[in-house]
């Protein structure tokens, strides 16, 4: 997924008209929309979601500042180039989406 | 405000670029007069003159050179073969008007680009999480949208276009069949191959036309 997102981000910067501010938002195809967003210090936050959701880009945002930079940045156990190891991270991140609007439990 | 579609591009099976159409403005160019020593500082990317540094007056990061004085320039180098960074870097030919934008895309960069593009559409379906997902239909960034459309044969119609811009899918299926009507039953087309046929551009244009007009009375309403 990388290699793409990479691939997607440097034809997104030769293909667009005019300058852009954000870049690559999102992309859908018939049975999922992937959201993208990417931070100022390169940490990239893919969202997979179905048809119906819109522009997400605040939420993904949120997961960064108040799940991420809480819970992995700010502890000191957890190195941040290394997978995330943490628990609480999980649990955090789980129960958030969970709370998400457009999040409902799948049927079977 | 003119909404556009900006660019039509037509992919075969192979992945490679049978038809594109452009029709952007130059929103972002920027001319203006300078004397030597020149404020930016200029270094040579891909084939092209750029900023690396020194973003003034409109004038950003990545921008190339695209004119000096009234001539186009040709890549790094000037109409007349010499070379744009030495002719800038030499204070006799000051003052001189350049005109720097957004760096247009050569036909070989366009190739290039749909075939990533094609392997981009097939890597999207894998990464489905979802069984039996299409390639990518829609990308979306803040300054375009890219709708694609592949037909059952497995060629693929783009359109990049502004974001806000409807009407788009109808669009599609209109250029595919225009595509039907003046390549596909044009005995001397060959299939798979570039489309170099009159009816085909023309009516190409019409439909983009029509699109725009349509898609602005949808959104202004």
């Amino acid at each position: 997924m990388y290699g793409m997102l990479f691939s997607i981000r440097s034809f997104v910067n030769k293909m667009s008209p005019v300058d852009f501010r954000d870049g690559f938002l999102s992309f859908q195809t018939s049975k999922y929309k992937l959201h993208y967003y990417e931070t100022a210090t390169g940490l990239k936050i893919v969202m997979n979601t179905d048809l119906g959701v819109g522009n997400i880009r605040d939420i993904l945002s949120q997961i960064y500042s108040t799940i991420f930079v809480e819970l992995v940045v700010k502890n000191p156990l957890c190195s941040l180039n290394e997978p995330i190891q943490s628990e609480l991270f999980r649990t955090k991140l789980d129960s958030f989406v969970r709370g998400l609007p457009f999040f409902s439990a799948r049927a079977g | 405000e003119a909404m556009v579609v900006f660019s039509v591009y037509v992919v075969n099976k192979a992945g490679g670029l049978v038809y594109q159409h452009d029709n952007y403005s130059p929103r972002t160019d920027v001319e203006k007069t300078f004397s030597y020593p020149l404020d930016l500082v200029l270094k040579v990317y891909d084939e092209r003159v750029v900023v690396s540094f020194g973003q003034r007056d409109g004038i950003k990061v990545g921008y190339a050179v695209l004119s000096v004085n009234g001539m186009d320039v040709n890549g790094r180098y000037m109409t007349d073969n010499r070379d744009v960074l030495e002719y800038l870097n030499t204070s006799f030919n000051y003052p001189l008007a350049i005109r720097f934008g957004r760096p247009r895309l050569t036909s070989n960069e366009k190739l290039m680009l749909a075939s990533m593009f094609h392997s981009l559409f097939a890597i999207g379906s894998q990464l489905s999480p979802e069984p039996g997902s299409s390639g990518i239909e829609v990308l979306e960034t803040d300054t375009f949208k890219l709708h694609c459309f592949q037909t059952l044969t497995g060629i693929k119609f783009i359109v990049l276009a502004d974001p806000r811009q409807a009407g788009i899918d109808s669009l599609l299926r209109k250029i595919y069949e225009i595509y039907s009507d003046y390549a596909l039953k044009n005995p001397f087309y060959s299939l798979e191959m570039p489309i170099r046929c009159d009816l085909f551009e023309q009516n190409l244009k019409v439909a983009l036309e029509v699109a725009e007009k349509a898609g602005t009375i949808g959104t202004t309403s």
